[in-house]
C-alpha cells in the first residue's frame, strides 16, 4: 500500500508522538525506518498503528543538518524504539537525544562511516580487521544542552564486579551467531544485553544497487525459514505500487506456499526447542516429518531451502503436477507427527516443568516491544494479519488465530504447534480447488516503480514481516528496509529472561523462535 | 558353577614355586592392573558403540555402519584419532590443577570398576567393607570436576563444576541410603558375600520384595545422576554451557572424561546388579530343578554382563527419551523426593529385616 | 601413487581427481620411510574415519547441516554424528554461512581454539567467495582469507548429499596425509604472522602486568 505520512518538525516531534500515544490510542510502532533523502537530509519514518481500532498513522520527521544530525528520541513512548533508533543510529548516524543506549549495534564499535548514508564508501574506510570485536561496559547517552549542542552522559551496562558470561556467537542454542552478554548471580540472570550483528550482510544497501527481480534474490536468505513469506512481502509491495493484480491461481499457489513454509518452520522450531532442552530423540522427529514439507518444496520449486519461487507477477514455474497428491498425502502423516510430538515431549513432565510459567510476557508488554507472530498471540495479543487484513486467499479460508492468554514459555510452544494444525485445515480446503489461469503475468523487461513509498506486509512464520520500499522512480529501490521479525524478539530477552535461571535463557529463547539472519539482514 | 579362584589359586601357588612371597605379590598385583586397564578400555569401547547404535535406533536413524562390518571399527577410529590429538596448554590456566583433574576422574571410576564381581572368585578388590569402599572412592571423581572447572579458568566450566558438585553431592546420598537399605538386608558389606548370599538364598530385589524394589528404582534413578548423563547431564548441558566441565580439554584429556563418563555408566549399572539382581548368581526358581540347573550352567560372567548391559540399556533409554532438567528441579527432586522416600524405604526395610518378612 | 579408499564411491568417480594428485605428490616429494608410513596409514584411517565436527553455523547452511545430521541424509553412518560445541573437541569446522567482518575475527579465534590436526570444509558460496552477498560491504570474500580450507562444497545451500561428499573428500585428503612427517598446511594460514606476533605483544603485556 502507498503510505501517506504526515511531516512533524523534529522539535515539536516527542510532543506530537506522545499525543498521539494517548489520544489515538496508538501503542504499536510497526516499523521505524532511517532516511537518507540527499538533500533534505536524514529522517525517520514512524509507522504506527493502533491496537484497538487498526487505525495507522504514519510520521515522518527530517533533520536538515547533515553535518550532525538529531532528532529526539521515542524509546521512551515505545519500547520497541529502542533498538530500532539504535540500528538507525549505526547505519545512518543521526543521534537520537535522550536515547539511553547510543551505541552501534550491527556494526563494531570501531567502524567508521555510516553505511547506508548514500555518499559512504564503507569498504574503503573499513578493511578485515582481525582483532576482536571491541564490547565496552559503558554506553552514552545524548542530550540537548541548553545552547544547542549536545551533552554526553555515561550510562552503564555492566558493573564492575558483574560475573559477565557471554552466550555466543558460537553457541549451540543461540540459534546462530547471535551474542548475549549475560550477568549472573550465582545462576540467576541479572541482565541479557544483546550484541548483534555477526551476520549483518548489508543486505538493505545491497538492494538500493540491484534492479528489482535482483533484489528478490536476497530476501529467502534472511529468514531462511521464512524463505516463501518473505519473497511474497516483497513481490507484493512492488507488484501493489505497480498496481499490478495476479491473477486467482497465483494467489492460492502463493496462499498454500507460505502455510508449507509455516508449517516447516514450526516444525524447526519445535524440534530445536527440543534439542535445546536437551531431548534430542524428538529434535530428530521432527526434522523426519520437515523433510516431507521439503520434498514438496523441491519438486515444485528446485530448492530445499532457498526456494526463490515468487516473482513480480507471479511464480517463478507453475506446479508440480504431483504437488497436489503429495500435499495430499501429507497432510495425514503430519496430523500423524503432530500426536507423537506430543506424546513425546508436549506432554512430558521435565519438559513441563522448564516451560510452564518461564519467562511470562505480558499484553502490554509485547506489543510496547512490537513482538508479533506467536510470541505476541501466546500473550493475548490479536495480531495476526491473515485475520486482520487478510491478503491473498486467506479471506476465503476458514481457520482460527490460535491465542493464548498466559504469555509463558508453554504457551508460546502450544501456539506453533496449534499453528501446524490451523495451516493444515486452510492447506486443505485450497488444495482442491486452485483455479486456472496464468501463473505470471506479463511484465516489462525492464520494471520500474513509480516514485513514492510503499510499505506491505505478510504474516511470517514468527511475526509480521514487512517491506518498507521508497522508490524515485528508477529501475532501482531508492530505499528498502525490511520489518524483521526477530529483531523485537532479540529486543525482549532482556526484559523477560531477568530473574530467570541461565537454563531459562535457553528455553525462553528456543520458544521466542528468532532467526539471526533475519535479524541482522 | 565354575569357581575362577582355582585358576588364582592355581596361579599364585605356581608363583610361590618359583619366587619368594612378596614377588609373588608384585607380580600378581601388576597382572591384575594390567587386566583392570584393559577391561576399562575395552568396556568403554564396547559402550561407546552401543550407546551410538542404540540412540541411532531410538531416533530412526542407523548408526555408525562404514567403518568396519555394521560400524563395528568405529570407535577404534576414534580412539586412534583421540591418542594423537593436540592436547592445548593454556596460558592463565592453573597447570597443574587442569592437568591433574582427568587423572582424578578416571582414577576414581577405575578404582570403583575394580571393586566389581565378575565371577565367582574373580573379584580384584574385595574386603569385607567393599560397599563403603565404593562410596568412597566414587565420589573422588567429583574432586576431579570441580578440579576441571576451577583449573580451566573459563566461565562455562566454572559453572558446569559447580552444577556438577552440588547434584553429585546430592545424589551420593540417595545412592548412601539405598546401599544402606540392601546392607541392611544381606547383613555384609563384602561384595563377594552379598552375591554369594543371593546365589543361596534368592536376587535380593526378590528377596527384599517391595523395599528393594523402591530402592532398586531410587537407585536407577541417582545412578543415572551420578554418571552426569541425561536427563541429569547438567554439568555438561551442551546446549547451555557448550560442554561444561571438560569444555577447555582437547586430545586424550578429553578423551578421559568420555571415558570415565561411559565406565560410570556401566560401573553404575554393574553395581547395581550387583546388590540388586544379584550379581554374577543365576536365577533360581525354587521347586524347578531341571530350569535351575540349565540356569547354573550359564557361567557367572555371562550372567553378570548380561544384567549390567540391561541396567546400562534402561539408563541409555532413559537418556534419549526425557529432556533435561533444571538445577532447581534436580536438587527439589533429590531432596524433597527422593531422600525422604529412601529414608522412609530405609526404616521399611529394617522392619522387614526385623519381622523377617523378606523371602 | 596411493589412492585413498573410500567406501561405496570408487577414485574414479571423484570429481578434481587432479588437484588431490597434485596435493598427494607435494606431500610425498622427500619420500617417506616404509615404517613410518605405515604407521600414518593407521592413524589416518582412524582420523579419516573419526572427523568431529564443530556445531558452527552462522546461516541457512547451518540449517541443511542439521538436515544432514537427522534420520534421512544420517551423518552417523561415518562416525561424524559426534557433534562437538566446544571448538577444543572437535576435528574439523564446517563453516557453513556468510563469514562478515565481525565475525571474521571470532571464527579465526574458533579456529585456533581448535587442537591440531584440524580441517576446514567451506560450505555454500558465501564462505567459498562471499556468494550472492560479494557486492556487500560487510562480509568477508570467502573464508580462505581467514583461515586455510581443505575442502570447498558449492551451493546455496549444498544438498546435504554434497555436505556427505564434501566430508569423503575430506577424508580422501586426511588419507594421505603424513602425520609423523609434515603436511605443510600450516603455512597456509593467511594470518599466521600477524596473529603471532600480536600474540607476542599480549604475553610482553601480560608479563608487565
Amino acid at each position: 500500500m502507498v503510505l501517506d505520512y504526515q511531516i512533524i518538525a523534529p522539535a515539536d516531534l516527542h510532543q506530537e508522538m506522545l499525543r498521539l500515544r494517548a489520544e489515538k490510542g496508538m501503542d504499536f510502532l510497526v516499523n521505524l525506518t532511517g532516511m537518507d533523502w540527499g538533500e533534505e537530509g536524514f529522517g525517520v519514518v514512524y509507522q504506527l498503528e493502533s491496537t484497538q481500532t487498526g487505525e495507522q498513522i504514519n510520521i515522518k520527521a527530517i533533520c536538515a543538518d547533515r553535518e550532525n544530525p538529531t532528532l529526539p528520541t521515542v524509546s521512551d513512548i515505545w519500547d520497541i524504539a529502542n533498538i530500532y533508533e539504535r540500528e538507525v543510529y549505526d547505519f545512518l548516524g543521526i543521534i537520537f537525544t535522550g536515547h539511553p543506549d547510543m551505541r552501534r549495534i550491527y556494526l563494531r564499535e570501531d567502524w567508521v562511516g555510516y553505511p547506508l548514508r548514500k555518499d559512504d564508501k564503507p569498504e574503503e574506510q573499513n578493511p578485515l580487521r582481525m582483532d576482536a570485536v571491541p564490547l565496552s561496559d559503558e554506553t552514552v547517552c545524548y542530550e540537548m544542552g541548553e545552547d544547542g549542542k549536545l551533552v554526553k552522559r555515561k550510562n552503564v551496562i555492566f558493573e564492575q564486579d558483574d560475573y559477565v558470561v557471554n552466550m555466543g556467537p558460537q553457541h549451540p542454542s543461540t540459534h546462530g551467531v547471535l551474542h548475549f552478554r549475560v550477568a549472573l548471580e550465582g545462576e540467576r540472570i541479572k541482565k541479557v544485553d544483546p550484541v548483534l550483528g555477526y551476520i549483518h550482510r548489508g543486505i538493505e544497501k545491497m538492494n538500493e544497487s540491484m534492479t528489482y527481480p535482483q533484489t528478490l534474490a536476497l530476501t529467502d536468505r534472511m529468514d531462511y525459514l521464512g524463505a516463501m513469506q518473505n519473497r511474497h512481502a516483497l513481490c507484493k509491495v512492488i507488484e501493489e505500487a505497480m498496481g499490478v493484480e495476479v491473477s486467482d491461481r497465483v494467489k492460492v499457489i502463493r496462499t498454500i506456499m507460505d502455510e508449507l513454509q509455516r508449517i516447516d518452520s514450526h516444525i524447526l522450531f519445535f524440534s530445536c526447542l527440543c534439542q535445546d532442552l536437551g531431548a534430542t530423540t524428538a529434535f530428530l522427529y521432527g526434522f523426519r516429518d520437515r523433510e516431507k514439507v521439503l520434498d514438496i518444496f523441491e519438486e515444485t520449486c528446485g530448492g530445499r531451502l532457498i526456494l526463490n519461487y515468487n516473482t513480480i507477477g507471479g511464480v517463478q514455474a507453475d506446479l508440480h503436477p504431483n504437488f497436489v497428491r503429495r500435499v495430499k498425502e501429507f497432510i495425514p502423516v503430519m496430523r500423524k507427527g503432530l500426536k507423537e510430538y506430543n506424546d513425546i515431549f508436549t506432554g512430558n513432565v521435565i519438559a513441563r516443568n522448564r516451560m510452564e510459567g518461564v519467562g511470562i510476557l505480558t499484553k502490554d508488554q509485547v506489543i510496547a516491544m512490537g513482538c508479533t507472530g506467536g510470541t505476541g498471540r501466546a500473550s493475548g495479543w490479536h495480531n495476526d494479519l491473515r485475520k486482520l487484513r487478510p491478503y491473498d486467499a486467506y479471506d476465503r479460508v476458514d481457520f482460527k488465530e490460535i491465542t493464548f492468554e498466559k504469555g509463558d514459555s508453554f504457551a508460546r510452544y502450544m501456539v506453533r504447534l496449534l499453528e501446524i494444525e490451523e495451516s493444515l485445515k486452510i492447506i486443505e480446503q485450497l488444495i482442491d480447488n486452485i483455479p486456472e489461469g496464468s501463473y505470471q503475468e506479463k511484465m516489462k523487461p525492464i520494471i520500474k516503480v513509480p516514485e513514492g513509498t510503499y510499505y506491505s506486509a505478510v504474516e511470517g512464520s514468527r511475526g509480521q514481516f514487512g517491506v518498507f520500499l521508497e522508490s524515485r522512480g528508477d529501475k532501482f529501490p531508492y530505499r528498502i528496509h525490511y520489518r524483521s521479525t526477530g529483531l523485537p524478539l532479540v529486543y525482549a530477552m532482556d526484559t523477560v529472561c531477568r530473574g530467570n535461571l541461565i537454563a531459562d535463557l535457553v528455553t525462553i529463547g528456543g520458544t521466542l523462535d528468532y532467526v539471526v539472519p533475519d535479524i541482522d539482514r | 558353577m565354575f569357581d575362577f579362584s582355582v585358576i588364582s589359586q592355581w596361579l599364585h601357588n605356581l608363583l610361590l614355586s618359583i619366587v619368594p612371597e612378596w614377588a609373588a605379590i608384585l607380580i600378581e598385583s601388576v597382572l591384575v592392573a594390567l587386566v583392570i586397564i584393559t577391561l576399562y578400555a575395552v568396556f568403554a569401547i564396547v559402550l561407546i558403540y552401543m550407546e551410538r547404535k542404540i540412540c541411532g535406533f531410538f531416533q530412526c536413524r542407523l548408526g555408525p555402519n562404514r567403518v568396519g562390518k555394521w560400524g563395528l571399527l568405529q570407535v577404534f577410529a576414534d580412539v586412534f584419532k583421540m591418542l594423537q590429538k593436540e592436547i592445548i596448554k593454556m596460558r592463565q590456566t592453573d597447570r597443574f590443577l587442569h592437568d591433574l583433574a582427568p587423572f582424578f576422574v578416571v582414577t576414581a571410576s577405575m578404582l570403583t570398576f575394580a571393586c566389581l564381581p565378575w565371577n565367582k572368585g574373580a573379584h580384584m578388590i574385595d574386603f569385607n567393607i567393599g560397599i563403603f569402599f565404593i562410596l568412597a572412592v566414587s565420589s573422588v571423581g567429583v574432586v576431579g570436576i570441580l578440579l576441571a572447572g576451577w583449573g580451566s579458568n573459563s566461565k562455562y566450566p566454572l559453572i558446569g563444576a559447580m552444577r556438577s558438585g552440588a547434584q553429585i553431592i546430592s545424589y551420593e546420598l540417595s545412592i548412601g541410603l539405598t546401599m544402606l537399605t540392601m546392607i541392611c538386608l544381606t547383613g555384609t558389606m563384602q561384595i563377594s558375600e552379598i552375591v554369594e548370599q543371593q546365589a543361596a538364598e534368592g536376587w535380593n530385589i526378590f528377596r527384599g520384595h517391595v523395599p528393594a524394589l523402591i530402592a532398586f528404582v531410587i537407585y536407577l534413578i541417582a545412578g543415572n545422576a551420578e554418571c552426569n548423563r541425561g536427563p541429569f547431564d547438567l554439568p555438561e548441558a551442551e546446549s547451555e554451557l557448550t560442554a561444561g566441565y571438560h569444555t577447555e580439554y582437547s586430545g586424550m584429556h578429553f578423551g578421559y572424561f568420555y571415558l570415565a563418563e561411559y565406565l560410570n555408566l556401566f560401573i553404575a549399572a554393574g553395581i547395581a546388579s550387583t546388590i540388586f539382581l544379584g550379581g554374577w548368581a543365576p536365577l533360581h526358581i525354587a521347586g524347578l530343578d531341571g530350569f535351575n540347573g540349565v540356569m547354573d550352567a550359564i557361567p557367572g560372567i555371562v550372567w553378570f554382563l548380561g544384567k549390567t548391559f540391561f541396567v546400562v540399556f534402561l539408563f541409555m533409554w532413559e537418556r534419549w527419551t526425557l529432556p533435561r532438567l533444571r538445577i532447581d528441579n534436580i536438587l527439589s527432586l533429590e531432596w524433597k523426593y527422593l531422600m525422604p522416600i529412601s529414608m522412609a524405604n530405609l526404616v521399611l526395610m529394617a522392619l522387614v529385616v526385623a519381622f523377617k518378612l523378606y523371602l | 601413487m596411493k589412492k585413498p579408499k573410500i567406501k561405496s564411491i570408487p577414485y574414479e568417480e571423484f570429481n578434481d581427481n587432479e588437484t588431490f594428485e597434485s596435493l598427494v605428490q607435494k606431500l610425498n616429494e622427500n619420500g617417506v620411510n616404509i615404517v613410518v608410513k605405515s604407521l600414518d596409514d593407521l592413524f589416518d584411517w582412524g582420523r579419516s574415519n573419526s572427523l568431529w565436527p564443530l556445531t558452527f553455523a552462522t546461516s541457512c547452511c547451518g540449517i541443511e547441516f542439521m538436515a544432514v545430521c537427522a534420520a534421512r541424509y544420517d551423518i552417523a553412518r561415518f562416525g561424524f554424528e559426534v557433534t562437538r560445541n566446544s571448538p577444543r573437541h572437535a576435528d574439523v569446522i564446517l563453516v557453513s554461512g556468510t563469514i562478515v567482518k565481525k565475525m571474521a575475527p571470532v571464527l579465526k579465534r574458533l579456529y585456533d581454539q581448535m587442537a591440531d590436526p584440524k580441517y576446514v570444509i567451506a560450505i555454500g558460496g558465501c564462505s567459498i567467495s562471499g556468494g550472492p552477498f560479494r557486492k556487500s560491504y560487510h562480509v568477508v570474500m570467502g573464508v580462505d582469507e581467514i583461515i586455510p580450507v581443505d575442502v570447498y562444497v558449492p551451493g546455496c545451500p549444498p544438498r546435504p548429499e554434497a555436505f556427505l561428499y564434501g566430508m569423503m573428500q575430506l577424508q580422501r585428503i586426511v588419507k594421505v596425509e603424513n602425520f609423523f612427517g609434515t603436511t605443510n598446511r600450516k603455512e597456509r594460514d593467511p594470518f599466521k604472522k600477524e596473529y603471532e606476533e600480536r600474540s607476542e605483544k599480549i604475553l610482553a603485556s601480560q608479563e608487565e602486568a
